[in-house]
């Protein structure tokens, strides 16, 4: 009985918020997908790779072949993860994913920038430089490279990059490097005072950094599944 | 041209009411019309460092509300003419305020007065963001202790997020004011030093406010500090503090340490 027991295997949940898009279409619905597609012409990428939630007030529910519609949605390369406000007597309303619960209705207007802009910024954004200091609380996560802060980040905040992080001043937060599994990422800080540093997922907390470092100008880096940190000078 | 201000620390019990009353009872000697607001519903304070809780009819909940005209609701200092009070509510909480009617009532304040000084109730949930959401200028109260720095660096930085002049894209002037300060005690490290606090929270200083028995009179006597007593040292930097506000530049005075001549001529430790 004790072996069944041990032998079950552990389940690991985590829970996650990811910012969904919501579309609203609205009638008639012709001209509402003429206009997805002169916005998906102008910004083709944008709804690559993002969840996208329908919502479906805007609609009476007398609307006609809701089915071909969701069709019409895939076959843009809409990633549709849910429905708001269908309801469930709707003509082919099954052929859609299930509606969301315990959604709120409220949401930004979120805006979609033309592709010269975006193909621009894609190509200058491989690093990001902060010439504030991070206060606490804040929290910066830049997933396209390095990130600089030229000042200090206080205790309470949290930067997080997918390269390296260079701090020009104080780093008395959280810093996380190389997320995404980039293991050569580093850290590098003219004052170290962190709470907390990682590198791709190995970490150290401030009761484990070495006394002498505290204070001192240090890069760390990570040296097979050790994060090694050393005096800049 | 009307300076909104607002008087802020995240922490509660720094000294944010009786600086917000010290600082517009200054302004208000030196011939400048101000008005200070108080944004704490439920736990008004301002009234009593006024002393006008006696005379309370009408606050800024019936303003934002729309039951009552701001001219009714405006109590006068009866020391000094150009000095008047909004309370707040004490038996609504604030939940109660609108940020339309609360922009609407800033308004209106803007063009009666020279000086709008909001005193922010502690914490950073609505109170806190809607007294600093239309300020042009913070001043963050901050004891020379750490948890009440940490509290001010966060508050510093919703300052930068969460006002309307940060959305535009425009800085607000953020100032340091720190109060309490105990030279005998940060010399022996008990308490955080002037360039400590400076170091961490990387604003301009307005003013060092020594620990003073005198703030705790005033306050219960229901006199702002400069008023109650005009020769003591949390008055003096209180109005270098003010003057500095108007755009003039004075000399920082820093609380000096205590000991009498006789201890300093003999050291700390006993003659052998």
């Amino acid at each position: 009985m004790s072996e069944a027991f041990e032998s079950r295997p552990k389940l690991r949940v985590r829970g996650r918020s990811l910012m969904a898009i919501v579309l609203t279409p609205e009638l008639p619905l012709a001209d509402w997908l003429g206009a997805l597609d002169a916005q998906i012409k102008a910004a083709p990428t944008f709804f690559d790779q993002r969840a996208v939630i329908v919502e479906l007030t805007a609609l009476p529910s007398t609307t006609p072949d809701v089915a071909g519609f969701l069709e019409e949605l895939e076959q843009r390369g809409i990633r549709i993860i849910g429905t708001e406000g269908a309801h469930p007597s709707w003509n082919g309303i099954k052929a859609w994913v299930r509606p969301l619960a315990n959604t709120r209705a409220s949401g930004k207007p979120v805006e979609i920038h033309a592709p010269s802009s975006a193909a621009a910024s894609a190509k200058e954004a491989n690093a990001l430089v902060i010439d504030r200091p991070v206060r606490s609380g804040q929290s910066v996560v830049f997933e396209h490279g390095d990130l600089t802060v030229v000042g200090s980040v206080s205790s309470g905040a949290e930067i997080v990059a997918t390269g390296s992080i260079h701090v020009y001043g104080a780093l008395r937060g959280r810093a996380f490097a190389g997320l995404k599994g980039n293991s050569r990422a580093r850290i590098f800080c003219r004052r170290l005072e962190a709470e907390f540093l990682a590198i791709d997922g190995l970490y150290s907390t401030a009761d484990e950094i070495e006394p002498r470092l505290r204070g001192a100008a240090v890069q760390a880096w990570l040296d097979g599944k050790s994060l090694m940190i050393a005096a800049l000078d | 041209m009307a300076r909104v201000l607002v008087v802020t620390s995240g922490k509660g019990g720094v000294g944010k009411t009786t600086s917000a009353a010290a600082l517009g009872a200054a302004l208000a000697q030196a011939g400048e019309h101000v008005v200070v607001v108080d944004f704490d519903v439920g736990l008004r304070n301002l009234d009593l460092v006024m002393g006008a809780e006696r005379r309370v009819v009408f606050d800024l909940i019936n303003v934002v509300q729309g039951d009552v005209k701001l001219h009714q609701a405006l109590i006068r200092d009866k020391r000094l003419e150009t000095l008047s009070l909004l309370p707040a509510s004490q038996t609504r909480d604030k939940d109660a305020l609108k940020p339309d009617g609360v922009a609407k009532v800033v308004g209106e304040l803007r063009e009666k007065f020279d000086w709008v000084i909001c005193d922010s109730p502690a914490g950073i949930e609505r109170g806190a963001t809607l007294a600093m959401r239309h300020a042009d200028i913070a001043v963050v109260v901050t004891n020379p202790e750490v948890s009440s720095v940490r509290d001010s660096d966060r508050i510093i930085g919703l300052l930068d997020s969460k006002t309307e002049r940060a959305e535009r894209g425009e800085r607000i002037d953020k100032h340091l004011l720190l109060t309490r300060y105990d030279a005998d005690r940060a010399m022996r490290g008990e308490m955080l030093k002037v360039e400590d606090v400076l170091e961490i929270l990387a604003i301009p200083l307005l003013a060092v406010i020594p620990e003073s028995q005198d703030v705790l009179r005033a306050s219960n006597l229901g006199v702002p500090v400069p008023l109650n007593n005009p020769t003591s040292a949390p008055t003096r930097a209180y109005l270098d503090a003010a003057r500095r506000l108007r755009g003039e530049t004075v000399v920082m005075t820093f609380p000096s340490q205590k000991r009498s001549l006789i201890s300093r001529l003999l050291g700390r430790k006993a003659i052998a």
